[in-house]
This record gives C-alpha cells, structure tokens and sequence, in this order.
C-alpha cells in the first residue's frame, strides 16, 4: 500500500514536472513565434548620428528612443518618471546631486555586462565640452565640472556643479555607454540594436537577445523580432505606403489624411487630443529693425498686440484648419502637460467689438473701413510663414480676413525657410511671423531658450543685452528662479507667473494647439497612442504584430 | 487626307481661348461674391447650386477662384511675353544684325543667363523684395521677373535669325544702294524678323503660364488671397484618388486645354517663322 501511494505520488510529482516543462516550452514557442513579427514604419530624414550622445534630429532619436537604454524613463502614457535601469534614485535637497542604485545582472546587446562604471563613462562622455553634446546641454546648469562617485558596481551618485532643475527627467534622454565594449555606442541596451544601415533607404532593428524585461508572465520582451524604419521625406508618400499596408505606423498624421482615412477605416486612426506642439505668431519688436518707427511703436504696444490677438478667431482656426483636430492655445504650455499647464489661465475670447475698443482707447480710429493710427498712418503689415506649409498658409489667409473687419490690412507672405529664418534672425526685415513650436519635453527648462531675453531665441527681440521692458525682466527672474530651485511646487509658482504674464503682454500671439494624431494598421497589437513622441511606439518592447 | 482641316483646329482653339478669356473677364457678373470671400461654415464642400465647383480647405468658391485665376494667368502671361520678346529682339536681334563682337556679346549675356537655374533665382529674388507688397503688386511682381528671366531662348533664336537676314541678298543689295543703319533695319530687317518674334511671343505665353503654376505650387507666386492657376493646382497636392473629388481637377483641365490651344494656335506662327 505504502509502496502504491509512494509510486502514485512520484508518478504526480513527474506529471506535474511534465505539465511544467511542456508549459515553459510552450511558452518559449509562443515567445519565439511573437519575436518573429517586423513592425515598419517611417524615418522623415536621414539619422546623423547613431551615437546617443550626439543626437539632435528627428530620426536620431528616434532610433536612440528604440535601441537607448535609459536609467529612468517618463511614461508617455501617464507622464510620471519610472525606474528602467536604475531600481531607485534620489535627488538632494539643493537640486544638485542624484544618486542611482542600479538592477544588477543586466548585459549589453554585445554581452558586456552592465554596471556603475558605464553610467560613470555615459555621464562624463555626456558632459565633455569638446563632444557638444545637445543632450548634455540641459544639464549644464553653470560653470564647474560634474564629479561621478562610484559607491559601489550598483551604486552612483553624480554631482552637478549648480542646481538643475528637473534634474531625474533630464536622465530619460541619456542612453547608457559601455565603458568597455569593443562595439561603443553600437552596444545597446535597449529593445533593439541597429543591424543594418542602407543610405538613404533604410535602418533595420533587430531584438535585442540580452534585453533585461519581462512580462507579466515572464516572457522575455520585445515581443517584435526586428523593426525596418525606411527613410521617407515625403509625407505623401508615407501615407500611401501606411494605406497599402507597407507600413505599420504613422505619427504626427495631418489632419486632412486623419479625416480621410477615418472615412474608410476609423478603428485605424487615432486622435489623442491636444498635443505640446503650439502654432503661434508674433510681432518684430526689435529696436534696430529696418522698420518705420510707427510700426515699431504699434508691435511694442502691448494693447494693440492684445487686440490683434482679440481679434483672430482660435476657433474657426481649429474647426476649418485642423478640421476640429486642434485646440484654441491659451499660452506657451498645452493643456496637455497636465503638471505645468497653469489652469487658472482664462481663454482668449473672440472679441473684435473688444478689439477695436481697446484700439480706440489707444488713439487708433476707423476711417472707411480701415484702422488709422494717432498720426493717420493705416495700420497695415505683413504675416510671414514657411512657404509650402498649408496649414500655416491658411492660418494666415483667416487671420488676414478676421483682422480686415477692424480694419486692419495684411499681407500674406510665405517665403523658403532659410529666406524666412535670415529675416528672423539676421536681418530682422519683417513686421510679423506665424510659425509653430515643437515641445518635446514637459519641463519648463526646455522653454528657457525662449522666454530669457538674453536668448537667441527669444524671437521677437533676441539678444537683448538687458531685459528692454519690466515684464522681460520679470519673466527672466521667474525663469533663473524655477531653473535654480529644486522644490518643484515653488518651480511651478514661478512658471505659472511666467504664463500669466505671456498671456497679459502677449509677445506671442498662441493660436492654437494641434492635436495627436496617428494611425496604427490593425495588425499591431499593443499600441497606445499618446500625446507624446514616439506617439505610437512608446511602447514598442510591448508591440507585436500579427 | 486629313479628315478635318488644319484651320478647324486652329479656329477651334482661338474659339476655346476666346470663350476662356471671356468668362473671365465677365467674373464679377458670374462670381459676384468674389475669390477671397470664406465660407466657414462650407468648407471643401462639393460642388452645389450656390457653389458649382464647390469650396476650398477654408471655404472659398473654387468657381470664383476659377475665373478670377484664370482672368489673372491670361492676363498677365501675354504681358510677361510680350516684355521677353521686347527684351529678345533687343539683345539677340541687334546684336545678330550688328554682327561681329555685338553678336558675340549678346549671345554671351544669354548664356550666362541660360545659365543660371531659374527656379532658384526666382525664389531668392521674391525672398529680397520687401515683405509688404499687396497681392496686386505681388501678382504684377511674379509676371514681371517671369518675363525679365525669360528672354534668352528668344534672344538666340532671334540672334541667328538677324545674323542671317543681315548676310542675305537683298539686305546686301539694300546696303548696296546706299540704306544703312536704323533705316535698314526698320525697312529691311525688322519685318522679316515679325513672324519669329510673334512666333517667339506666342511660345512664350503658355511656358510662363506654366511657370507661374510652378511657383504657385512652391507657394511663392502669387501671395493670398488673390488666386492663380499655379495656387488653384495646390490643391492637387496630397490627393489621394482621382475619382474622390474630380471638381477639384478642374484648373488642371483649364491649364492643359488653354497651353494645347495655345500650342495649336502658335503652330501657325511656326510654320509662317519658318
């Protein structure tokens, strides 16, 4: 009796061990048939540069977001920084060092294993002036060197010289290095790994054997066997391709396709809703810009900038333009970013009675049909945009017939980028310009370059040697005060203030804020599509295709 | 044999740019609302009794647009030509009747002028004009660098048309009897240079037709919301299927009918050049 039991339970046990060994290869079987599937889709332009460090193109981070490994990641979906590489980390109080404890037992795609020393490698290569890093740009916050202390083969902290603000989201940008693969930057320890490069045609992705993640049921992730980016300018073209089932993906979809497609095929489409991106024109203040000294003092005149602003209709812009795949801009941040967006912001109404009146009051009358300024000069300028970009072009030609009823005359103009960008930033010949503003990131350091006045980029009066108006020097302190402080409540303070204050004097006239639109073939499985870029791969590991 | 004589095809095509040029200019009557009139609430609307070719992305009547267009691409084409057959008899037909090193000069400003890629003078041209021109000045200003640039094939031909006629006999003979100077050439030379300059003039018409549609498409011709033929084409730009919206290949239809009649009226002119 006792020898059957004993023979029942081994003959359980072995079943048991059967049932586990056939589940385990099943599952390697199901894994290995998923890790088959090729996702395609398409690069806009020709990656310069396959080394992470370097990136500053599209298509390079494009290629960096899907073969980098990063020690923290922003979540696109829900916008909240989570641990990748790094299991924890800390900021100090003074917003100057962070400290990583790191997953142990990762590899790079080449074998190499992975530890302090090539985050140490990563962030000192990152820093090294004489790379020019644009990555490595926003972490430099003032003079002095970063100093890497390698606590132990899982631990790190790094000191910054001065304060960065946003210092742990600024870490979803730097893909780890090898501090000693033979293979450099090409060793990966992301999703995938660059296989192929042809010119001019296309970059080939294959799955990363070593990748670290699992999914929930402990299946090694990506789910992809290989990704295939072709290179393809033509937007035309990529969305042909998209149609005839060539490709898998489109981001950043027009509104006009969005509208089409969805006709035929609407579970293909995707609209996300407001993205970062801001469509936005302004007016030249510069003082020493070849222009009549009376258009200058209209441009400079915060009331006639505000009633310029009154005047254009944000809505039809987003129904007619966008096709209703647009939001009505309140100010430099979207209503997307759900932490920086100052909600208290009221929304620019459509008001051209208001307009004329707040015109009025600043000694402009209407003669006949046209506005006339204190000294009788006709209010008429021009609106300068990118030739070949349609929305902008009928943006413009709107905006020309909202302003004619108080008056106001416009001409459209719409020049080749280069003539466009020599205007704005050399020659400073032109009266006003519409262009749009891509925001990749969430923080407000990304904006730094335009709201100091001393910027470059600060583009309706760059350079200036000293804040030229009260409400500049205001913006300059409020942005110096939340770059240098690590209480991110107080930062918030600070750029809410920023945004009110671009709202009052309005050097930027928003216009409207361009929703996420994408379109995923129905043989993906697992996409999401977000407001934020790599819209519809943000979740690539977790990407498969029938 | 030919089943229909050339002169059919010929009064057919003057009756084709006859009826085109005529409905034109009676816009005003045909389109009163006008080109730049926006109908928010209709936009890329197809076609319907109010708007008989329907309306553009912003709302705009496409027959409105249609006629005013063309009114402007007929217009201002035979305008540009007529400058570039000016500006080539100028060059290439007193310097192939001087003769010599005046020939040689003219022929080598036309080469360099031949030269020089168009398309790209043509675009930083319009980038160093200033900014505030209305869409009128912009319209006249894209015709008049289109008929500036446009001279030099004309120019040669006209060259060695002169240079021949001043070698001929009864130049010769003129020059014999003591006619010289600008004498002979206003009795003698100019009118056996007529039919290449008309020749010359009507070739012209529908390259700078097509030349402002050109430019239209790249967005730098005619500035809004003044409409061209060049401007109505942008609107093919991104269409998916020719049988979704076919009103909207309407311009490109008027674009090719009016260059073939065009082509079919100058074949006359060649034949008389010859």
């Amino acid at each position: 009796m006792t020898n059957l039991q004993g023979r029942s339970a081994r003959m359980r046990t072995m079943g048991r061990k059967a049932i586990a060994v056939s589940m385990v290869c099943l599952g390697l079987l199901v894994g290995s048939v998923l890790a088959q599937g090729e996702l395609r889709l398409c690069l806009r332009s020709e990656p310069k540069t396959f080394d992470p460090l370097k990136v500053e193109d599209d298509a390079s981070v494009t290629i960096r977001y899907l073969t980098g490994g990063v020690l923290l990641r922003v979540n696109r979906q829900t916008q909240a920084l989570e641990p990748e590489l790094a299991q924890s980390w800390k900021v100090s109080k003074d917003g100057k060092q962070i400290t990583f404890k790191l997953r142990s037992g990762i590899l790079f795609s080449d074998g190499t294993p992975f530890s302090a020393e090539d985050v140490a490698h990563t962030v000192q290569q990152l820093m090294d002036p004489a790379l020019h890093s644009p990555t490595g740009d926003a972490f430099r916050s003032g003079p002095g060197n970063v100093e890497t202390k390698i606590i132990s083969s899982t631990q790190i902290s790094i000191t910054f010289p001065t304060a960065v603000a946003g210092l742990d989201r600024q870490f979803d940008q730097v893909a780890m290095l090898s501090a000693h693969s033979p293979q450099k930057e090409m060793a990966v320890l992301g999703p995938f790994m660059v296989a192929d490069y042809k010119a001019g045609s296309t970059v080939q992705l294959k799955r990363n054997p070593n990748y670290w993640k699992t999914d929930a049921q402990g299946r090694k992730l990506p789910y992809l066997g290989s990704i295939r980016l072709d290179i393809q300018a033509n937007r035309d073209v990529e969305m042909l391709r998209f149609k005839r089932g060539e490709i898998d993906l489109v981001n950043s979809l027009d509104s006009d396709y969005f509208d089409k497609l969805a006709a035929t095929s609407p579970q293909l489409v995707h609209d996300a809703g407001p993205s970062l991106d801001s469509e936005q024109m302004w007016f030249n203040q510069v003082a020493k810009a070849p222009l009549p000294e009376y258009k200058k003092n209209w441009f400079r005149s915060a009331i006639f900038r505000r009633a310029i602003s009154q005047a254009i209709n944000r809505e039809d812009l987003s129904r007619v333009v966008f096709r209703g795949h647009a939001q009505a801009a309140l100010g430099p941040v979207s209503p997307a970013n759900k932490f920086w967006f100052n909600s208290k912001l009221k929304a620019q109404a459509y008001t051209p009675d208001a307009a004329l009146k707040a015109l009025e009051g600043d000694g402009f009358r209407l003669e006949n049909g046209t506005l006339k300024d204190k000294e009788g000069n006709a209010v008429v300028f021009s609106i300068v945009t990118n030739a070949g970009n349609k929305y902008r072009e009928r943006m413009a030609t709107m905006i020309q017939e909202d302003l004619q009823k108080i008056g106001v005359h416009v001409n459209v103009v719409t020049l080749d980028f280069p003539s466009l960008i020599e205007r704005m930033t050399q020659t400073f010949d032109y009266e006003a310009i519409l262009l749009g503003l891509t925001n990749t990131g969430l923080d407000p350091n990304e904006q730094m370059n335009v709201w100091l006045s001393s910027s470059e980029n600060h583009q309706w009066n760059p350079q200036e040697k000293s804040p030229e108006t009260a409400w500049e020097a205001e913006i300059d302190r409020l942005m110096r005060a939340q770059a240098s402080s690590a209480d991110a409540k107080k930062r918030k303070e600070s750029f809410d203030r920023v945004q009110e204050i671009a709202l009052e004097q309005a050097p930027f006239i928003y216009l409207v804020n361009r929703n996420a639109l994408s379109a995923v073939a129905a043989t993906v499985q697992g996409a999401i599509p977000v407001i934020l870029a790599p819209q519809t791969y943000w979740n690539v590991e977790r990407l498969s295709v029938k | 044999m030919k089943l229909w004589p050339t002169n059919f095809w010929r009064s057919s095509a003057c009756a084709v740019l006859l009826l085109v040029v005529g409905l034109s200019l009676a816009a005003n009557w045909l389109a009163p609302a006008g080109y730049a009139k926006q109908y928010r609430d209709a936009t890329d609307a197809s076609p319907s009794p109010q708007h008989w070719l329907g309306t553009d992305e912003i709302g705009r009547d496409r027959f409105a647009r249609v006629l005013y267009g063309t009114r402007i691409s007929l217009l201002l084409a035979p305008a540009a030509a007529l400058l570039t057959t000016l500006m080539a008899a100028l060059v290439g037909g007193l310097g192939g009747y001087l003769g010599g090193a005046w020939a040689r000069g003219a022929m080598a400003v036309t080469d360099l002028f031949l030269s020089l890629p168009w398309l790209f003078l043509l675009i930083t041209v319009r980038a160093m004009m200033p900014l505030n021109v209305s869409p009128l000045a912009s319209v006249l200003v894209t015709f008049l660098m289109l008929g500036l640039l446009g001279w030099t094939s004309a120019a040669r031909v006209l060259c060695s048309t002169a240079g021949s006629l001043r070698e001929s006999d009864f130049v010769r003979q003129a020059r014999a009897s003591g006619i010289r100077g600008g004498r002979l050439f206003w009795i003698h030379v100019l009118p056996n240079l007529k039919p290449v300059l008309y020749a010359q003039f009507w070739i012209s018409i529908p390259v700078f037709i097509l030349s402002e549609a050109n430019l239209g498409i790249l967005g730098l011709g005619v500035a809004e919301p003044m409409p061209s033929w060049g401007s109505l084409l942008k609107e093919l730009e991104g269409l998916v299927s020719v049988g979704e919206e076919p009103w909207k290949f309407v311009p490109l239809i008027l674009l090719v009918v009016v260059v073939t009649a065009f082509q079919l009226v100058l074949s006359k002119q060649a034949e008389v050049a010859a």
